[in-house]
């Protein structure tokens, strides 16, 4: 907790002011406490960040995926999958454009880091609607031309979602 | 005034400081919380203590596996499901459903018949049902509720004139000796086998025992060691009962195509004997090591404990092994005479009680021949941190569906549970209607008894009589409650309830009408008629 203010107890207001250089002086002390807090803060920040390997999620590569052993089996299956040749986790889990990436990145990363924090999550895990919907615009921009005919005529109209029959060409594991 | 400013600023000053500091509480705690979960991801592992062949006690091998003995432990209080469960003493089934008093007059089923309870409660309810306290049981009963194999392995020893002490029987599992042991102890009765339980050394016996848990002596339900082998932790087979009878399946010419290795070994030149320790592959024996147990099998003092296995695992190849199975002669050289279960009590026939064939059932239903195992569904893996662990809490999937069910079907745990609902019902009223089938079969049957029926007359209509309740009796003690094989298990219901008319008109060609037959209670939809333990 933080330290007890080094300054000394404020005589009451009736009595005299106190000279300005004892004010500032305090002010000052205040100010280094302050600094010392914000200093650990952030070295303790950055330090969390480094050892959370909090960089690794910026990227596209798979291994930060498996930072949490909660991916591992999906991870592992992947690797056997027919993909793993051309997609990696974000290929198929993230939309294709830069805004949508970077939203369902965020999104995500909150709500992952909630879960595997705080436990008490589905085992297997279950993919979230929102998501779900993702990963059928991913399978579309890559495999749109060879399935256009299948494709609904008007945008967003219901269709079966191809993950529905083909359930293990990304990972098997769940 | 500079002063008040100077106190604003101050007063600023010290609520940020106070943020920054619950920030940095925050962030500390995020770090400790990774840093635990990265630990998690280790999988340490220590031996404690060393246990052998003869710790039937689960407590210390719980000391090197706590997760696993935690697990066990919770199957003292499973949930109660529509069809099975836990009570401190389960209701009785006979007051549920009154045709299991009639088609098992004559048996001590006939006396009491509750729902099982877990694994840990496996010996104590055993000890205390009437149908053990007041009628003369066998001994083979303890094949599979207590953790016996030490005890055949001794007595089995002494038979063989091997020097028997604690040391040289926690040595090996001594398979000559173990089924020397199981055959000398099969015919002799209950209250004796119990006897000989407590005579057995355990490795981790005190001598007194003022465990509330502990059964008399070192009698133990099934334990660690009835699945595991204590040195390597691997996954085996220890009961002869089954040791035996899935070999006669290996040399049959049943095709058997969820159990490979049975394939396999036939391709081989089915040489010598299957032995499932051997030959089987990790998944099998992830339902082998429930088949020990949760099978059809002859459990009396007639002859050794039986699994009648020699055709196949269909309802109809254990129907025939029977049908061709003589009771071995007694010392005096008496023919044993034809195989039988009990005399069926209100028209004198012969006929043979299922007990709970899962295994079998099981074998003909679509998640074994898609090579799911017992173990899948009903100890389905769990983490723990990041170690996973087959749990070792064995109870209904339904209790489960998310960690059971969802691995495969990757739909709503609602939809799954619907679905099982739906095949669970189909099969009771199903069930109810062979009940009907059968109880108005006695009546009949009955009729033409005393209009004097002679036994020649009478001997078509009883093999249909004793066909029609096996198959009523093999699907209602089924545990799944038509699940483990839906389709299966229609089957053989709809056997049941033709056998069952068809014994109703050969009485009816007699010139026989039954008397009016006496009120039967309506198939009600909300009771269950499910089957439990031996």
């Amino acid at each position: 907790m933080p330290a007890h203010d080094a300054g000394t107890e404020l005589p009451s207001s009736d009595s005299q002011p106190a000279p300005t250089e004892k004010r500032s002086s305090r002010f000052g002390n205040g100010a280094i406490v302050f600094a010392v807090f914000l200093g650990i803060l952030s070295g303790l920040g950055t330090f969390t960040f480094g050892y959370g390997k909090g960089a690794s999620y910026l990227s596209n590569n798979p291994q930060s995926c498996v930072n949490c052993h909660a991916m591992q089996d999906h991870m592992d299956s992947w690797q056997q999958s027919s993909h793993h040749h051309v997609a990696v986790c974000n290929d198929c889990h993230l939309p294709h454009d830069f805004v949508g990436k970077w939203v369902t990145k965020a999104d995500n990363g909150f709500f992952h880091s909630l879960a595997f924090t705080f436990g008490g999550y589905k085992d297997p895990i279950q993919i979230k609607p929102r998501n779900r919907r993702v990963t059928q615009g991913t399978c579309i921009s890559c495999h749109g031309d060879l399935v256009h005919p299948l494709l609904p005529a008007v945008n967003g109209q219901d269709m079966l979602k191809c993950v529905h029959c083909h359930t293990d060409v990304g990972h098997a594991g769940r | 005034m500079t002063t008040s400013s100077n106190k604003r600023s101050f007063g600023w000053l010290a609520l940020l400081t106070g943020l920054v500091a619950a920030t940095t509480i925050g962030i500390v705690a995020l770090l400790i919380n990774i840093f635990e979960r990265k630990q998690e991801a280790r999988t340490p592992f220590a031996k404690v203590v060393v246990v052998n062949e003869i710790s039937t006690d689960p407590k210390p091998w719980g000391l090197n596996f706590p997760q696993q003995y935690e697990d066990y432990l919770k199957t003292v209080d499973d949930d109660y499901t529509d069809f099975g469960g836990n009570h401190a003493l389960p209701p009785s089934k006979l007051e549920e459903h009154p045709w299991l008093k009639r088609l098992f007059a004559g048996y001590a089923f006939s006396i009491d018949y509750r729902e099982a309870r877990g694994h840990a409660h496996m010996l104590a309810d055993q000890e205390v049902t009437k149908r053990v306290t007041d009628v003369q049981q066998a001994g083979a009963c303890l094949h599979c509720h207590a953790s016996i194999i030490p005890t055949y392995r001794r007595i089995g020893m002494e038979q063989l004139g091997q020097d028997v002490t604690a040391k040289t029987l926690g040595e090996s599992y001594n398979h000559d000796a173990v089924m020397a042991g199981f055959k000398a102890v099969s015919q002799r009765t209950y209250e004796e086998v119990h006897a000989e339980l407590e005579k057995t050394p355990d490795h981790f016996q005190s001598g007194e025992s003022d465990d509330p848990h502990a059964h008399m002596g070192s009698a133990h339900p099934v334990s660690c060691i009835d699945c595991h082998d204590p040195d390597t932790m691997a996954i085996r087979v220890t009961r002869p009962g089954f040791i035996l009878g899935i070999n006669k399946l290996a040399h049959s010419d049943d095709p058997v195509p969820h159990l490979p290795s049975i394939k396999k070994w036939r391709d081989e030149g089915a040489k010598g004997m299957y032995d499932p320790n051997l030959h089987a592959t990790r998944q099998e024996l992830r339902s082998f090591v429930c088949g020990q147990c949760h099978v059809e099998y002859y459990c009396a003092n007639k002859m050794t404990l039986t699994f009648p296995w020699s055709n196949g695992l269909k309802v109809e190849d254990l129907e025939a092994e029977w049908d061709n199975t003589e009771f071995p002669a007694d010392e005096e050289g008496t023919a044993g005479g034809k195989f039988y279960d009990y005399v069926h009590k209100e028209t004198g026939t012969k006929v043979y009680k299922a007990q709970h064939p899962e295994f079998e059932l099981w074998s003909q239903g679509i998640h074994a021949s898609a090579g799911v195992s017992c173990a899948d569904c009903h100890m389905p893996y769990e983490k723990t941190g990041a170690t996973k662990t087959s749990s070792h809490w064995v109870r209904s999937p339904m209790l489960n569906i998310n960690k059971a069910c969802q691995t495969c079907h990757n739909v709503p745990e609602q939809e799954l549970k619907e679905r099982v609902d739906v095949i669970q019902n189909r099969t009771r009223s199903l069930i109810d209607r062979s009940a009907a089938g059968v109880t108005e079969m006695f009546d009949a049957i009955m009729a033409v008894q005393k209009n004097g029926a002679t036994e020649d007359e009478l001997q078509p209509i009883r093999d249909l009589q004793r066909k029609a309740m096996w198959r009523l009796d093999y699907i209602a003690s089924e545990n799944s409650k038509g699940f483990h094989a839906s389709q299966e298990s229609a089957r053989i219901l709809a056997e049941s309830i033709d056998y069952s008319r068809q014994a109703i008109a050969k009485c009816y060609q007699l010139g026989t009408k039954p008397d009016s037959a006496p009120a039967k209670p309506k198939a009600d939809a909300s009771t269950d008629s499910d089957a439990a333990d031996e």
